[in-house]
């Protein structure tokens, strides 16, 4: 989803970790049922048991309480604000949209089935038009019916970014890339409805009419920032404190930053909606401050999972890896690692230099940097997620960095140095945000492989907060002489577009928070993108999402460390689990149920 | 000079045998007080004995560092008493009071005896008097230690305590905290809080040394009027001989940890037999004469307790050392020998010797 | 008396608008200089610019500086009106401010997390003080023993240890590992024990630090002490020792530990950030921390504030103990 601004738990590994680890390991002896009933009725379901499968679902029972933990609050619960990856997964618990992701494991996650909607869209032939027809007996948390109104005023809320900011704006860039809509609260229009790209013609249909066609539309009304929001509810600025549900679940009570309590939405009725299946009674959120304590809670059995499902913390996942395996999963993230090559930093103008960084490069300490084969991933080879159309994984690897490079080629890097008229190698600086210690370790690993072939690399590490004014400020970087950049970044929505169109498209070269780091400008890309757009075939648009990501790697304006992995906790008590690609890798919490209800 | 007293019998004869009981009313018994330090033993008093009878006054007087604070607070009981995990002292001799012998006594038997029979007044009363509570309530507390009586009676009693040491408004004053009052003030209170429980003995250390040159003359003329009126022994121990000029009727003078001359005061004021004694007088201010010129100091510097010079302490500093044969002053130690009536100063020059050079040469100049 | 606490009083005053001024400047003026827009780390990652232009407005990043504060402290007395973009945020007086990154006016925040930041600064207080002195006086009346070197090789460990390690460690053996206590916070209105539950491993780590600091202290003053005249008159006066110690050497040894217990109570009650955060209390230090992360500023802001003002308090309230304690304050 976003840049992972959830983790500030990783920062936490002080020194006195390691003493208390070793507490954490002989006290945690006491909790949890024993693990060797592998998928038993009260025990852990086994390791890896959830990941890409559905771990114990004839096991769940309705009712009981579910007990998040977090590290941190989300960015807001507001559907149009929040952007943080767990608060989408979330969201589904009190919000609907017209479509949503399969509530099915792995990669059919990342299909979309309807929800409001009687079905997927009526596309017209020039993929302009959408028309949905919206079921009966959908209603909001008070018993009012749902109508196409509340669906099209929930989505003009995305124009109102001087008031609402925070969340994903494709919705504002399709609908009206010229920005002629003021968005709801500066409309003049009686009802508020004035957004001319979606049309309500009676209350069960809604139409969207495309300027330009998109074939990524459809994911983007998945989006929880296309949820429907009723007017006369619309807190504006405060709608996150307590949104109004129109799912199965609504807020009873939010404290920011200290708790969440959610209850049954009793005007929801399960006959209106296909997908959600609502099993507990009652979901709680607890926010820690300490990420050891938080999971020390989860592994006693305190809490049934975290709600970042960004990893245990060092502490906690050797404990649980040693004591607890088969509470975990391991399932790969959707995230990808990497160090993008600015190419207004010179000589990385020079495709040969560029090269010389990725050859040079020593990618299985850059993967141990990242925690290892478990906690960090697997050794990146290209710049597309596996879990999206037309991700490849490690069986594409140009550069051979999985494979004969793993270990850094020195010779091949000193033959590109060559070639790139710099025989002798360079100078240059790595930018690394100063709060993720991993990204550090990769920083300080790839500084010394480059060392090798010549190439001499300061490290400076700046405010993480401030990314999208230091590294997302092109003249800056260049001021900076900012070479090489360490970020991480994962998929909006489980397509290329909604992966890489920032980070790879000339349009998104921008003045402050780019994320085009590496300055990409390439036609070529550019016209694969449109091409894209304009598909609606699925093959085809699973092809071009491959060739682009090649282009990409061709270019070498990326040095991929891992295709990260997540090690996730879920508890005993847990039924109905599996990670979904539509969220990253997370658990899909909308349908986690529990074997015991009490 | 003033009279002083002709019968004084207050200096008694050298140590009779150890353990048995004395007829005076303060007798100390070759005392010894010493302080195992990291450097080595600090030999603070090494073999002292004296006598006080009751009415009587004994100065005793010396540099800093010759002995004299140690052998008051070792007489009190002060160098055991709240001594917290500091080095004990080894304390040996004997010390009568009244008939008790307090080194052997039970500690708080002695403590009882403390402000009652025995009090003690202190060089700088300011320090000495606590700053958070008044005047009136530190006699009060004083008082009552050893008389059960309700603070009412006790405080009418340290009013009239104060009223006594000539405090002006001393029923005004008695709420009055220490950093409130005058300098000479704070030891008058300090005076009223000693006597409060009529001790019979009364030490006063250095008790004029913080005061000013007109409030010292007070001070004095107040403890000896209340000598007098109370009947006690005092004893008052300086590094000034001009204090003691007056008051005592007899004077011990300690150097290095022993006393090296001791008699009636006017015996030794007029006769003085120890060149130490010499250097006293010397470096005596004098108002009639012109310091610069009269002025005889001791040179050098005290002596260390821990190394005492072999033979005589004083002789690294004594200008006379090398008049006696066979350098004996450098390896025999001098013993108290006595040099007139009741008059002892251990030196090795020869009577004769010590009389010429005093009548000679030290007289003539003071 | 009085002349002096007004005196006093007014100084305060004027170092809260100091503070203000200051706090403003750096959270406004440093990031200008280091060529950082606040802004943008507000809104999300595709930084839409009415989005950016509409944190601007929200934050007052536009105005100068004086206009800022002035508005600032307005709205601490009539309260504050923040609108923008067809929104309108009541703040209600007295308005410290409202964060924008969470919705919520400051002064509920603060009100709302001060019980457990105090009952914490009390609680810890309390322990510490207790063994703290207890401690630092048995050490100094039995120095050089055993006990002595025992406890001061604790004590040391105490300030050495950070609250993150030692408060583990407690969670780690009494709460994960052997169970007696939960030791998650539970808001006392909803039940005494499980409260007490809740706080007393934060006490007991928080009082374990500065227990040790003050061992130390009153171990120090208390030698400083018994070195005094007046101890030595006491007991030429016939006092028994424990009366010595009692109320001749413990009422001057408590003048600096007051001192100290102002300060620490003053800068406690400001928020606890390590402690609050390794137990999860959800206290003023919690919150500040999270705003920190969150670069809400005018929660910083409002907590910085309520923390000068707790230093300031606590050293007035100091300042009139000390005069009560010792005479001769009470002269000038």
């Amino acid at each position: 989803m976003t840049t992972q601004r959830t983790s500030g738990r990783r920062k936490q590994a002080m020194a006195a970790a390691a003493v208390v680890a070793a507490l954490l390991t002989t006290a945690a002896c006491g909790g949890g049922g024993k693990d060797s009933d592998n998928g038993s009725k009260n025990g852990a379901a086994g390791f890896d048991a959830a990941n890409n499968k559905v771990a114990q679902a004839n096991l769940v029972k309705k009712g009981g309480t579910l007990k998040f933990a977090a590290p941190q609050d989300a960015d807001s619960w507001d559907t149009t604000r929040g952007y943080y990856g767990f608060m989408w997964n979330f969201a589904r618990y009190y919000s609907r949209q017209l479509v949503t992701n399969k509530t099915e494991p792995g990669k059919a996650g990342t299909e979309l089935t309807p929800d409001l909607a009687t079905g997927l869209a009526k596309i017209s032939d020039d993929g302009k038009t959408y028309t949905y027809t919206l079921r009966d007996d959908i209603t909001w948390e008070d018993g009012k019916p749902i109508t196409s109104k509340d669906i099209k005023y929930g989505i003009e809320r995305v124009w109102a970014q001087d008031v609402l900011s925070g969340g994903p704006t494709y919705l504002k860039e399709v609908l009206d890339p010229k920005g002629e809509y003021q968005g709801p609260y500066k409309d003049k229009s009686a009802d508020k409805l004035g957004l001319k790209a979606i049309e309500t013609p009676n209350d069960k249909t809604i139409v969207f009419k495309l300027p330009a066609a998109n074939s990524d539309f459809e994911e983007m009304l998945a989006l929880i920032s296309a949820s429907p929001v009723r007017q006369d509810k619309d807190t504006k600025s405060k709608y996150g404190l307590k949104p109004f549900s129109s799912g199965p679940y609504k807020f009873e009570s939010y404290s920011p930053g200290k708790d969440l309590t959610l209850v049954r939405n009793t005007a929801w009725k399960q006959s209106s909606d296909p997908i959600r299946k609502a099993y507990p009674d009652k979901i709680t959120v607890k926010f820690f401050s300490n990420a050891n304590d938080l999971d020390a809670r989860l592994i006693a059995g305190d809490y049934d999972l975290d709600l970042a499902q960004t990893s245990l913390s060092p502490q906690g996942r050797s404990t649980a890896l040693k004591e607890h395996k088969d509470n975990l999963d391991n399932p790969v993230s959707g995230y990808i690692r990497y160090a993008a090559l600015a190419q207004n930093v010179k000589p990385f103008d020079n495709i040969h230099c560029r090269k010389a960084v990725l050859y040079g490069a020593d990618h299985v300490s850059l993967q141990t940097a990242r925690g290892g084969p478990v906690a960090g991933g697997d050794i990146g080879t290209n710049m597309l997620p596996p879990g999206i159309p037309g991700g490849e994984g490690q069986k594409y690897d140009p550069y051979g960095m999985a494979g004969a490079n793993k270990g850094g080629n020195v010779a091949k890097a000193k033959e590109e140095l060559k070639a790139c008229g710099k025989p002798n190698g360079f100078k240059t600086k790595i930018a690394v945000r100063n709060n993720k210690p991993a990204e550090v370790a990769t920083a300080e690993s790839l500084q010394a492989s480059l060392k090798k072939v010549g190439i001499d690399v300061d490290i400076d590490q700046y405010d993480g907060a401030q990314n999208s004014s230091v590294v997302g400020s092109p003249s800056n970087v260049k001021k900076k002489g900012y070479g090489i950049i360490i970020m991480g970044w994962g998929a909006d929505f489980p397509s290329v577009q909604g992966y890489g169109l920032p980070l790879w498209h000339s349009k998104y070269i921008l003045e402050s928070a780019n994320n085009n780091y590496a300055l990409i400008n390439d036609k070529t890309i550019d016209g694969l993108f449109a091409d894209y757009t304009k598909t609606l075939d699925d093959a085809e648009k699973t092809r071009i999402a491959t060739e682009i990501n090649h282009k990409v790697m061709e270019g070498a304006y990326y040095l991929p460390f891992v295709f990260e992995r997540f090690l996730n906790w879920r508890s005993d008590r847990l039924a109905n689990v599996y990670t979904t690609d539509a969220y990253s890798g997370m658990y899909d919490f909308v349908n986690l149920g529990l074997k015991n209800t009490k | 000079m003033t009279e002083l007293s002709k019968t004084g019998a207050a200096v008694g004869e050298p140590a009779p045998a150890a353990g048995a009981a004395t007829t005076a009313f303060l007798e100390v018994r070759d005392l010894k007080v010493h302080f195992p330090t990291d450097d080595g033993l600090v030999k603070s008093v090494d073999g002292l004995s004296f006598q006080l009878e009751k009415g009587k006054t004994l100065g005793i007087v010396g540099e800093s560092g010759s002995g004299k604070s140690v052998t008051s607070l070792g007489i009190m009981g002060l160098h055991t008493a709240g001594n917290y995990g500091k080095r004990k002292p080894q304390i040996s001799g004997e010390i009568w009071l009244n008939g008790t012998e307090l080194l052997t006594a039970d500690p708080d038997q002695v403590r009882r005896m403390r402000g009652r029979e025995m009090a003690m007044i202190f060089q700088d009363p300011l320090s000495a008097l606590h700053p958070y509570y008044t005047i009136g309530q530190q006699i009060v507390e004083a008082y009552r230690i050893h008389h059960d009586v309700d603070k009412k009676t006790a405080k009418r009693r340290a009013v009239e305590m104060l009223d006594r040491v000539g405090i002006p408004q001393p029923d005004k004053r008695v709420d009055n905290y220490p950093h409130e009052f005058s300098g000479g003030m704070r030891q008058r209170a300090m005076i009223a809080m000693s006597l409060v429980n009529n001790p019979e003995l009364l030490i006063a250390d250095e008790p004029t040394t913080a005061l000013d040159v007109t409030v010292q003359a007070q001070i004095l003329d107040l403890i000896r009027d209340l000598q007098k009126e109370f009947g006690s022994a005092v004893i008052i121990i300086t590094h000034d001989l001009g204090v003691v000029a007056e008051l005592a009727d007899d004077l011990l003078v300690m150097y290095g940890g022993r006393c090296v001359e001791r008699g009636p005061a006017e015996k030794v004021f007029y006769e003085p037999r120890h060149p130490y004694t010499w250097g006293l007088l010397g470096s005596m201010p004098r108002l009639d004469r012109d310091q610069q010129e009269r002025l005889i100091p001791v040179k050098g510097s005290p002596p260390s307790l821990i190394n005492v010079p072999s033979g005589c302490a004083f002789n690294p500093r004594c200008p006379y050392a090398d008049l006696p044969k066979d350098n004996v002053t450098r390896t025999v130690r001098p013993e108290l020998t006595e040099v007139g009536s009741r008059h002892w100063a251990a030196c090795h020059m020869s009577q004769e010797q010590r009389e010429r050079i005093w009548t000679e040469e030290i007289a003539p100049k003071l | 008396m009085l002349a002096y606490l007004i005196r006093r009083l007014f100084a305060a005053v004027v170092m809260l608008v100091v503070i203000v001024v200051v706090v403003f400047s750096i959270f406004f003026l440093i990031p200008k200089w280091a060529g950082v827009d606040v802004a943008l780390s507000f809104v999300g990652k595709q930084a839409d610019p009415a989005a950016v232009e509409g944190v601007r407005q929200k934050l007052g990043l536009g105005e100068p500086i004086y206009a800022q504060v002035w508005e600032f402290f307005k709205g601490i007395f009539v309260g504050r009106t923040y609108s923008g973009g067809g929104d309108v945020t009541e703040c209600a007086a007295p308005c410290f401010g409202y964060s924008f990154r969470s919705e919520q006016a400051i002064w509920p925040v603060l009100t709302d997390r001060f019980p457990v930041t105090l009952g914490l600064a009390l609680g810890a207080a309390v322990l510490w003080l207790l063994f703290g002195l207890a401690a630092g006086v048995l050490s100094a009346l039995k120095r050089g023993s055993l006990w002595d070197r025992g406890a001061m090789i604790v004590a040391l460990a105490g300030v050495s240890l950070p609250i993150y390690f030692t408060g583990l460690l407690s969670l780690a053996i009494f709460s994960y590992g052997l169970g007696w206590i939960n030791g998650e916070y539970v808001p006392l209105e909803d039940g005494l024990s499980g409260w007490l539950d809740g706080m007393i491993l934060p006490w007991i780590t928080l009082a374990f630090l500065y227990a040790a600091m003050y061992a130390r202290i009153t171990r120090a003053t208390m030698l400083e002490i018994l070195g005094e005249d007046y101890i030595r008159t006491a007991r030429a006066k016939g006092l028994r020792e424990p009366v010595v110690i009692r109320k001749h050497a413990m009422r001057s040894t408590m003048t600096p530990i007051l001192t100290m217990l102002g300060m620490d109570l003053g800068a406690l009650i400001g928020g606890a950030i390590l402690t609050e955060t390794t137990f999860s209390l959800p206290g003023l230090g919690q919150a500040v921390l999270n705003a920190i992360k969150n670069q809400d500023l005018p929660i910083i802001l409002g907590v910085t504030l309520i923390t000068s003002l707790a230093v300031l308090i606590a050293n007035l309230v100091v300042d009139v103990l000390y005069a009560v304690i010792d005479p001769r304050v009470r002269l000038s």
